[in-house]
This record gives structure tokens, C-alpha cells and sequence, in this order.
């Protein structure tokens, strides 16, 4: 193919991903934004088995369709069999292998070129490693989170900032040295301890935050891809790395933002809060328990009832139960309204999404900044699998992991019901100071069973 | 203009337009605009059949097949996953009326 036709094709290409990036932006164009993404990406992949080998068919062509072929049935079906409630961790596994498949390029390209690589152009592959490195482990441990195969809570280890510190110098000298004096062994070691420094660099980040380190780590990997777009002297991938680096940079500022934190206090945090367990020791404090005929009662005589969905909605599958509850309250003439915290669920939008699934309907799902001053004069709040996002600690007490981050005034309402599987706190494992009010109801089980019942209940009365 | 600095000149612009076109963005739609952003930067899988292309070891093939399984793996299953999630929404807006489909 003609190197102009691949250049134009390649430009086609890359305005898509723009294209895709804006209208991903907006609720009305989203979905097509990503068809003209996948539009773009496609084209991309397609071009380059006519150009990479100036027109001749490329070498490894069989093994290279293979791999191809085994990625895309690995990707669709890990993206179509995953549980919406999981989706987060699936993303933030796409984005770790991604940025590993920018550091395998950086270092297959690096001992090709060998003494010929350009002090830039090593620059450019160290650079990629690095990051890629980081990103790939980092977000195996976001994954690993978020699956809840190891603990949700900040890793704080004895000398942790020393010991990352050093990792972190270890990474740089061996990234100068690489740069200076060249050698596959020193990569090798570079990328290794850029694995363990992504390791480290994710470990202390708590519960609550991983959203935003995925967001992080997302931005990185586009740059990663833009660096090792340098050295194969390819400009749709600086352009489709670049793009991807910015936006998601912006993102994750946004992110930070709605959740009311800063973007260094979320990932430097851990150094300075120390654990927060002191206070949630487990001593057994009274709390006021009802059965599903006492919540019942509670929502049948409300005017105004507030529906706060959190995760452990999503966990039991109650949202279809949830709608139907609300749908009954509606028919009773109740009014009701679903407050959505930002980060319910694992994500920015992530309870949307799950709600949206059970066909809630669009105009009863409320944001935070709408329904906040709307409790003084709401009857009943039903939180339903939710703690962090209400959890008063994050305005009362400065030395909480949560503190600043904004939350859904349910304190401020006449009565408050908790479906709750246990006393066990919340993603961040912060004791909810809420459930020990006079004014709260805590109704004990899955949030599917409590639901159903009070349902019947409700019906008979 | 030197390669090197019209390749300077695309990365400074194209950070100003990842810049410019998610400045404003509404909540609900972080997760799906991060998870289709994700899927773009699978594209690395044209730098990995590049060097696949290159490899002249066998070291060197080895390493560019994973980096072609992981590149497809994130692009392919980040814009399913995306379409996944808006999909949803989609749904959300027609149901509106009908509140017994279920």
C-alpha cells in the first residue's frame, strides 16, 4: 500500500478516536461514540497487514492472525460474561494488559534496534517500560481489590514509604543506567522492579479510591502507547496514546473531584492516615433492629420515602426487588426517589448502570446535589447495601479516610432503615456512626430476602 | 521540520484536544468514557504487529505474540464492555412508560 493511502487511512483513523472521546462524553451520543472507537481501532489494525512489510505479506502472518484470534475470543467473551457488578475490575484488567502489551513493544523494538536505538528513542522505550510495567501490575492489584481476593483496606507496612522510595530510585537508576550504557540485563531489571514499584505504588490506596487510581493508571498506559508510538515512528498511536493520556488525565481529576478528594491525597493517603481500626474494634454497641413488618409500616405511613442503592444492592441482585418495592410505594401514592451518590457502587456512574438494568426509571434517580437538601423534609430513607456514602464521618471526623468526601445527608430525614447483611463496615472499613442513631431501623439479611419481604408485607397491609 | 519535531508537534496538539474534549463530563458517564478511553489505547496492538513483523529471534516473536494477545484482550473486550454499559442506558430512557416490562 502506498505510504500516503496508509498515512490518510491512519489520520481516518485517528479522528475517530477523537470523535469517540467526544462522544463519549455526552449521554445521547455515547454509544455511537464508541462504534466510531471500535470503527476507528478496527481500521487501524486492519491498515497496518498492508503497509508494516511495504506491501509484502508480513512475516509470522499465521501466528500473528492466531494471537489475534485468541485475544479477540478471550476479550469478547470475558466483556460479555461478566457480571455488571464486576465490571469494574474488568476494566481495570483490560487497562493492565494493555499497558503490559506497551512494555513487551518498548523491549521487543529495543533489542531489535540494539546499538542503533537513538538516545531519544531509548529514552522513549525506558519510558514505556516503566509506566507500562507500573500500569500492568498496579492494576492487577486494583483487580485483585475489587474482586476482593485480598484485602480492601490501605496496606500500610512497617517503612512502606522508605521501602517505595528506594524501589522508586531502583526503577530510576537502572532507567538511567539502560539509557546510558544500553544492555538487555539492565531492561530486564528495569522492568522488573518497575513491576514491584507499581505494586507498591497501589497497595496503600484504600477501597474507596481505586476508582481513581484506575482512572491513573488508564492515563498512563495512553502515554505509554504514545512513547513506544515514538519509537516505531508510528503517529497514530502518539495521536490515539496522547488523546487517551489527556482525557484521561482530565478524568481522573473529575473523578477526585466528585468524590472530594485530591488526587495526592488519594495516593499518598496511607502514608499519613494510620489504620483506622482502633474505633472499630468491635465492641458491641446497641443498636435498634426491626423485623420486615416494622419497615413495612414505617414506608406505608411516609409521604416522602428516599431510596439510597449501594453496592450491596448490586451484590444481592435486588435491583429488579428494589423497583418493584418502589413501584408499590408509587401506586400507594408515596413519593419516592432514588438517591445516587456519584461513587455508589465501584464507580463514578456504576449505579446507574445497574439501576438502569432494572429498567429503574430515568427521572426518579436523583444525583446527590438534588436530593441532599430534600431529606429534612423526606419521611423514611432506605438505604439498601450502602455505608460509606452516608456514613456521617466524612464531615464529623477530620481523621477518617473519608473525611471530605461529599455524602447523602440521610442523617437529616425523620427515620432511617438500613438493609444490611452485618454489622460489617463498608468498602473503606470505616465504623458508620449512623447505625447506632436513635432514629435508625437496621432490617438484618440479603438485601434480595429483606426486600421481598417487606414487599409482602407491604402488600398486606 | 525534522521528523522528530513534527512527531513533537502531533503529541503537544493531540494533549490539548484529549484536553478540550472531555473538560465537561457528567458523572454517570465516568465509568463508561474511562472504560471506552481504555479500549483506544488497545491500538497498541498495531505497534505490537509491527514488531512481530520485525522479530527476527525467537525471543523477540515470543514477546511480540503475548503483546498481540494482551493488545487484542484490551481493545476488543474494552469496546464490548463498553457497549455493555450504554447499552443499558439506552434501555433506561425507552422503558420509561411501560414500568411492568420486565
Amino acid at each position: 500500500m502506498n505510504r500516503d493511502i496508509y498515512d490518510l487511512l491512519g489520520l481516518l483513523a485517528a479522528v475517530c478516536f477523537v470523535l469517540a472521546l467526544k462522544g463519549l462524553s455526552s449521554p445521547k451520543s455515547a454509544r455511537r461514540g464508541n462504534l466510531i472507537g471500535a470503527v476507528g481501532a478496527t481500521l487501524a489494525t486492519v491498515i497496518v497487514f498492508f503497509y508494516a512489510n511495504d506491501g509484502r505479506a508480513l512475516n509470522h502472518l499465521p501466528i500473528i492472525l492466531a494471537a489475534i484470534t485468541f485475544g479477540l475470543l478471550v476479550g469478547t467473551i470475558a466483556a460479555r460474561r461478566v457480571q455488571m457488578t464486576q465490571m469494574p475490575q474488568l476494566v481495570a484488567l483490560f487497562n493492565g494488559v494493555g499497558g503490559g502489551a506497551a512494555a513487551l513493544v518498548a523491549i521487543v523494538e529495543y533489542l531489535k534496534l540494539g546499538d542503533k536505538a537513538t538516545t531519544a528513542e531509548v529514552i522513549a522505550t525506558i519510558f514505556t517500560v516503566i509506566v507500562g510495567c507500573v500500569s500492568f501490575s498496579g492494576s492487577v492489584v486494583t483487580f485483585l481489590k475489587l474482586q476482593e481476593l485480598m484485602t480492601t483496606r490501605p496496606v500500610v507496612f512497617p517503612f512502606g514509604r522508605a521501602v517505595i522510595a528506594l524501589t522508586l530510585a531502583g526503577v530510576l537508576i537502572s532507567g538511567g543506567f539502560v539509557v546510558a550504557n544500553g544492555g538487555s540485563t539492565p531492561l530486564l531489571i528495569n522492568a522488573l522492579l518497575s513491576l514491584l514499584f507499581g505494586i507498591l505504588f497501589v497497595l496503600p490506596v484504600g477501597g474507596a479510591d481505586v476508582p481513581i487510581v484506575i482512572s491513573l493508571l488508564n492515563a498512563f498506559t495512553g502515554l505509554t502507547v504514545a512513547a513506544s508510538g515514538y519509537v516505531l515512528q508510528t503517529t497514530l498511536l502518539i495521536v490515539a496514546g496522547t488523546l487517551v493520556g489527556a482525557s484521561g488525565t482530565i478524568l481522573t481529576r473529575l473523578m477526585a473531584k466528585a468524590m472530594g478528594r485530591s488526587l495526592f491525597g488519594t495516593l499518598f493517603g496511607a502514608f499519613t492516615a494510620k489504620a483506622q481500626s482502633a474505633n472499630d474494634s468491635g465492641e458491641s454497641r446497641p443498636v435498634k433492629s426491626g423485623s420486615a413488618d416494622d419497615v413495612a409500616i414505617l414506608l406505608n405511613y411516609a409521604q416522602r420515602v428516599a431510596i439510597v442503592p449501594g453496592f450491596g444492592l448490586a451484590v444481592a441482585q435486588a435491583q429488579h426487588t428494589v423497583r418493584e418495592l418502589a413501584d408499590l410505594l408509587t401506586a400507594k401514592g408515596i413519593d419516592v426517589a432514588y438517591g445516587i451518590h456519584p461513587v455508589a457502587g465501584r464507580m463514578p456512574g456504576h449505579m446507574n448502570v445497574l439501576l438502569a438494568e432494572a429498567n429503574v426509571p430515568y427521572e426518579q434517580l436523583v444525583e446527590m446535589d438534588e436530593i441532599n437538601p430534600t431529606f429534612p423534609q423526606t419521611d423514611v430513607v432506605l438505604i439498601v447495601g450502602a455505608n460509606d456514602v452516608v456514613n456521617p464521618a466524612a464531615k464529623t471526623s477530620p481523621g477518617s479516610p473519608i473525611y471530605g468526601m461529599p455524602i447523602l445527608d440521610v442523617g437529616l430525614a425523620a427515620n432511617v432503615i438500613f438493609l444490611k447483611r452485618s454489622m460489617r463496615p463498608g468498602f473503606a472499613g470505616i465504623e458508620n456512626e449512623l447505625l447506632y442513631d436513635t432514629k435508625t431501623t437496621l432490617l438484618f439479611g440479603d438485601a434480595k430476602e429483606s426486600l421481598t419481604k417487606v414487599v409482602s408485607a407491604l402488600k398486606g397491609l | 521540520m525534522s521528523n522528530s519535531l513534527a512527531l513533537l508537534s502531533i503529541f503537544i496538539l493531540a494533549v490539548f484536544v484529549g484536553f478540550e474534549v472531555v473538560s465537561k463530563v457528567s458523572t454517570t458517564l465516568h465509568t463508561p468514557l474511562m472504560s471506552g478511553a481504555n479500549a483506544i489505547h488497545g491500538v497498541i496492538l498495531v505497534g505490537a504487529i509491527i514488531v512481530a513483523d520485525h522479530a527476527s529471534t525467537t525471543l523477540e516473536l515470543v514477546l511480540a505474540i503475548i503483546a498481540i494477545v494482551l493488545a487484542t484482550i484490551n481493545m476488543v473486550g474494552g469496546f464490548v464492555v463498553t457497549d455493555r454499559m450504554l447499552e443499558m442506558f439506552k434501555g433506561k430512557k425507552r422503558n420509561t412508560d411501560s414500568e411492568d416490562k420486565k
